[in-house]
């Protein structure tokens, strides 16, 4: 178990090493998530227009390890943005991972970008 | 600066902590704590959760920052082992010695573990520390490999036993609860009270077994079995030792410091013990020739021991300690308070017992009968927080005693009093001191303007949480009087009730979430207003959840139920559990293409379990084409009517069942609303479809249908209540579309019809009158409103797989059709499961 949460560190904008081209901005659906598989790796990604931003977290979800936060409900705690994990609801914050209604770990966050209509999502490996 | 040093880092220890920085003063003091536990201190009164959630940081007390920042030295892992007086020092495990001004013994109790024969023997546990149920739920999961029909015993009915005794139940064993005394709970309760609790755990799954004295634990390594007389024995392959506490009292015998008799570091009212630098507090204390083993008492020992060290003085420990408590086992209740038992030349008491129910209550009054003295519940303690504020403030008692139990004479007897009428210094929350005048002036400042604002203010309900009902009904009156409104708003996004949101999405015509936060929320909603919205639009204009799947429940949003380790359950209708040879070969077929897990469900049907997201679709076609339509066993919408065989076979059969049900699944089908709802219709009073446990049901009678309302199964079960009878069956369905829409357009959310209806002012009889009599005069606008929800009705997974922007969603990756491949199953009966949680 543990073995899974460590493949999923936090990446810095600074830090980002290579820009993955994962998919074209259509394939996402406006204001929910999918899952994008990058090598061993399951990240969620948020298209999230309300808010005019795009996030990504990995897909595992510390609670019970389950790879599902892609298919979770989004939404804002007091103005920061967040996901809640289709299983037991429990909610984190997009931007800075953090488990906001409990004592979970913080769940790692990738930068993305969008360019041409696709969307890239940051890497430091 | 003098120095502080605290042995033992329990509840008690920390809770010492917490009031002595927050004192006036403390900054003089340098305190040190010590705890042999690996973690930082942790609420051991609800221990038990850890088996639900595993969770260990949910229980902290606080984290290891706050003592950082509190400039408080934690030492976990480090127990002190001896303590010198002459030099005023101590010394630990691993020889390290500190220097003390003032020592706080805080070192709790261990269980008593008593020295039968063969005790020792691997799978014998005790039930106190985080590494115990670490060690229990180990166990009992490789037993349950081996043999799943494992048995476990708990040692001792006490309490803790009990709650050891669910514990172990919910590890999947089969318990068994070994009592020595012929009753359960002895300090608590008399042998009536015993006997319905006896009753009531035995239709819950747990064996009791009273009056055996263990004379051997028998197995070779580990436990198989107990044994009390020579042909009387029990197997089983483990056991929870639970038979009382033993004070951790072995640093005084390093230091000479007085003890009972029988343990426990004798204290006097300002928790000093015979020496006066060195405090004793919690389970340890012996305090008039008591030791208390309940947190409450403890907390207050903090709290005197911290005012003495800080030289007030005046903070002396009551001399009378009050002991009583209510049992946190879910699924009974039980409580006992002040005196349980009542010795004739005290006073009397009135008992009242109701052995179908499992109901028990007995109220000890005093001669003149003007006061409460104590009493026991079982079954129902929902008075328990009042009476036990009643006696501990001698509060006023109905002339008649007896209404306390039986409520006043007549239909709907209230419940005695008001949480209002108990005196402002009335201590509410004995846990963490707070009293009703603290309660309610928080509000009357203005410092707090709800609950949540009240807790975070006082702590109140935040130790064994057993005051809650009655805080929020003080914060509710408070506010109240005041003048402000208490309503449930749903969320910090819509700032209205669901039936108020309901009415202006309607009058708007709004049909969009985005459309809705606009109109009349803020921010970007959450996963509490958006599938009550969605909830909402698809009652109003009968929507799929294909409309907007961002904003539906993560059930609604794939059409199916998500379950352990993210595959989906697949659950086809079959209208009043009537189905074809045909039709039960196709969903063979689908199910072993699939290999799925099959299983009949308990709402006559079958449901398929373990299917990939990126299947659904190929799964759901297939059904489709074999004439199945959605289940909607995944929303919050009809689910079945169930039927009986009704008199089409069976010989007692009054009317064609089976029949009605087909009709009246097929009317309501598709139709969400603010919680499940499910039907039944029964073919005589005989009642095998169990119409009357269901949201609504109908049951043949001579002369036409009786139709009933407002029951469930589940959690709080409740019979339905009669709303009209041997009806037939057009004017059967014209009630229940108004009963249907009256109840969607109105209830809170996640509300069933039963809770709804009880909490409809003037019950069934007001119900009667806006449904049958239509005093309201919107009978006719109920009737088209259902009838176009039911014109409007579509197969949301036919739409799903006919329209491919929607099927395009069943994928578990954007960039990639290969499927989730951490998913993990094992073999069961020859079918699969998946593989359990492990963290
Ligand atoms: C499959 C089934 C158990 C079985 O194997 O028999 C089942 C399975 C679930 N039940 Fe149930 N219930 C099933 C019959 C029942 C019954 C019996 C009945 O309908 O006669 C009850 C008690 C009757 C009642 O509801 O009044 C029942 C009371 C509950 C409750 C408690 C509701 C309550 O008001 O207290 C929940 C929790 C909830 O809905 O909040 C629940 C929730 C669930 C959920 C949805 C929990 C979840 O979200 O995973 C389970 C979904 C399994 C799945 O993936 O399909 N299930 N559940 C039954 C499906 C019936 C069907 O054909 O649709
Ligand atoms: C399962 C369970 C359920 C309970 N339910 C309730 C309830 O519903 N209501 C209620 O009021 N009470 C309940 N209790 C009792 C309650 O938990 C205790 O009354 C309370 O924990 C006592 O606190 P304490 O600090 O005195 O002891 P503890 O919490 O036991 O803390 C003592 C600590 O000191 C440490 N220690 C001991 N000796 C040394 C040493 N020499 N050096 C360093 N550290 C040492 C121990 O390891 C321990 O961590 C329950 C207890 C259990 C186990
Ligand atoms: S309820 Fe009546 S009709 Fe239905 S099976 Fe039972 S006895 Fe027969
Ligand atoms: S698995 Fe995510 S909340 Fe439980």
């Amino acid at each position: 178990m543990e073995a899974i949460l460590s493949q999923y560190e936090t990446v810095a904008l600074n830090d980002v090493k290579v820009w993955f081209k994962a998919a074209p901005v259509k394939d996402f659906p406006i204001d929910g998530g999918v899952c994008v598989k990058y090598k061993e790796k399951q990240i969620a990604v948020f298209n999230f227009q309300l808010n005019n931003a795009w996030y990504a977290c990995q897909n595992v979800c510390p609670h019970k390890m389950e790879m599902v936060l892609s298919r979770g409900m989004i939404g804002d705690d007091k103005g920061m943005p967040k996901v809640a994990c289709p299983m037991h609801k429990k909610t984190f914050s997009l931007e800075t991972g953090e488990n906001l209604n409990g004592d979970l770990d913080a769940i790692a966050t990738y930068p993305v970008k969008i360019e041409d209509n696709f969307v890239y999502i940051g890497f430091s490996e | 600066m003098k120095s502080i040093l605290v042995i033992g880092n329990g509840m008690v220890g920390y809770k010492f902590c917490e009031k002595f920085v927050a004192k006036e003063g403390a900054e003089k003091f340098k305190i040190t704590v010590f705890g042999e536990e690996p973690r930082p201190a942790y609420d051991r009164v609800h221990l038990s959760s850890f088996f639900e959630n595993g969770d260990a940081k949910a229980l902290e007390m606080a984290p290891r920052s706050w003592y950082e920042e509190h400039n408080i030295e934690l030492i976990t892992n480090e127990r002190v082992t001896d303590i010198h007086r002459a030099t005023k020092t101590i010394s630990t495990i691993s020889d390290k010695t500190y220097t003390y001004d003032y020592l706080v013994l805080a070192t709790g109790s261990s269980p008593f573990v008593p020295a039968i024969k063969g005790i020792e023997k691997k799978g014998v546990f005790v039930y106190r520390t985080i590494e115990d149920l670490e060690g229990m739920m180990a166990y009992a999961d490789a037993l349950k490999k081996r043999n799943p029909e494992a048995k476990a015993a708990v040692l001792g009915g006490g309490l803790l036993g009990l709650e050891a005794a669910k514990a172990v139940m919910d590890m999947g064993l089969e318990p068994h609860v070994v009592e020595f005394a012929p009753k359960l709970m002895p300090r608590q309760l008399d042998t009536r009270g015993s006997n319905v609790l006896k009753n009531k755990l035995e239709t819950m799954g747990i064996h009791i077994h009273m009056s055996k004295a263990t004379n051997k634990i028998l197995g070779d390594d580990a436990i198989t079995g107990m044994e009390f007389g020579e042909y009387d024995k029990i197997n089983v392959e483990m056991l929870v030792v639970s038979a009382g506490i033993k004070p951790r009292d072995e640093l005084a015998k390093t230091c000479d410091l007085a003890m009972g008799v029988r343990g426990g570091i004798v204290v006097n009212n300002k928790m000093q013990t015979n020496d006066e630098s060195i405090f004793a507090i919690g389970e340890v204390a012996l305090y008039n020739n008591m030791i208390y083993g309940l947190v409450a008492p403890g907390y207050e020992m903090a709290d005197v021991a911290a005012d003495q060290i800080l030289g007030k003085t005046e903070t002396l420990m009551a001399a009378d300690i009050d002991m009583s408590t209510k049992l946190k086992l879910i699924g009974v209740d039980v409580a006992s308070f002040g005196e349980p038992f009542m010795p004739v030349e005290k006073g009397y008491s009135i008992l009242f017992e109701n052995k179908t129910k499992d109901l028990y209550k007995r109220i000890n009054v005093s001669h003149d009968g003007k006061k409460l003295l104590g009493g026991i519940l079982i079954g129902d303690a929902s008075d328990y927080n009042m009476f036990h504020q009643i006696y501990l403030n001698g509060l006023p008692i109905p002339e008649d005693a007896e209404e306390l139990i039986i409520g006043s004479r007549g239909e709907g007897g209230k419940s005695f009093g008001s949480a209002m009428d108990i005196p402002d210094a009335a201590q509410v929350c004995s846990c963490e001191s707070v009293t009703k005048g603290t309660i309610c002036n928080s509000i009357k400042d203005g410092s707090c303007n709800n609950l949540a604002d009240v807790i975070a203010k006082t702590k109140v309900t935040t130790g064994c949480g057993g005051c809650k009902p009655m805080v929020v009904d003080l914060v509710n009156e408070t506010l109240k009087s005041l003048g402000k409104e208490v309503k449930e708003t749903i969320c910090e996004h819509f700032e209205y009730t669901r039936q108020e949101l309901y009415g202006i999405l309607k009058i708007k015509k709004v049909t969009t979430f985005n459309e809705a936060l606009s109109t009349c929320g803020k921010g970007k909603g959450c996963e509490t207003c958006k599938p009550l919205v969605a909830s909402i639009f698809a009652s109003l204009y009968n929507d799929t959840a294909n409309k907007e799947a961002v904003i539906q429940d993560s059930n609604d949003k794939f059409l199916a139920n998500i379950q352990r380790n993210g595959t989906y359950s697949v659950v086809p209708r079959i209208p009043g559990g009537e189905i074809t040879p045909d039709k039960l070969i196709a969903i063979g077929l689908v199910g072993k293409k699939y290999d799925l897990y099959t299983k009949i469900t308990g709402g006559q049907r079958i449901d398929l379990f373990g299917a990939q997201l990126n299947d659904l679709p190929a799964i759901w076609k297939e059904l489709i084409d074999a004439g199945f339509e959605s289940g909607h066993a995944y929303g919050k919408s009809l689910r079945t009517v169930k039927s009986c065989v009704g008199s089409s076979w069976c010989r007692y059969g009054m009317d064609e069942s089976v029949g009605f049900a087909i009709d009246l699944e097929n009317r309501y089908k598709g139709l969400r609303s603010p919680h499940k709802i499910k039907g039944g219709v029964s073919g005589c009073i005989r009642e095998c479809a169990e119409a009357r446990g269901k949201d609504f049901g109908v049951i043949a009678v001579d002369g036409g249908w009786n139709l009933y309302v407002g029951g469930n199964g589940g959690a709080t079960p409740k019979h339905a209540l009669l709303l009209a009878e041997q009806i037939d069956n057009a004017t059967a369905i014209k009630y229940l579309d108004r009963f249907l829409m009256y109840y969607i357009r109105t209830a809170a959310p996640l509300m069933r019809t039963a809770t709804w209806l009880e909490k409809l002012e003037g019950g069934i009889e007001q119900l009667k009158k806006i449904v049958i009599d239509d005093i309201f005069n919107i009978a006719e606008e109920l009737e088209i409103e259902m009838q176009s929800l039911v014109d409007a009705y579509q197969c949301e997974w036919k739409e799903a797989i006919e329209n491919e922007e929607v099927k395009s969603k069943f994928k578990h990756f954007v960039n990639s059709d290969e499927s989730d491949d951490n998913l993990v199953f094992v073999p069961m009966r020859d079918q699969k499961m998946p593989k359990s949680w492990e963290n």
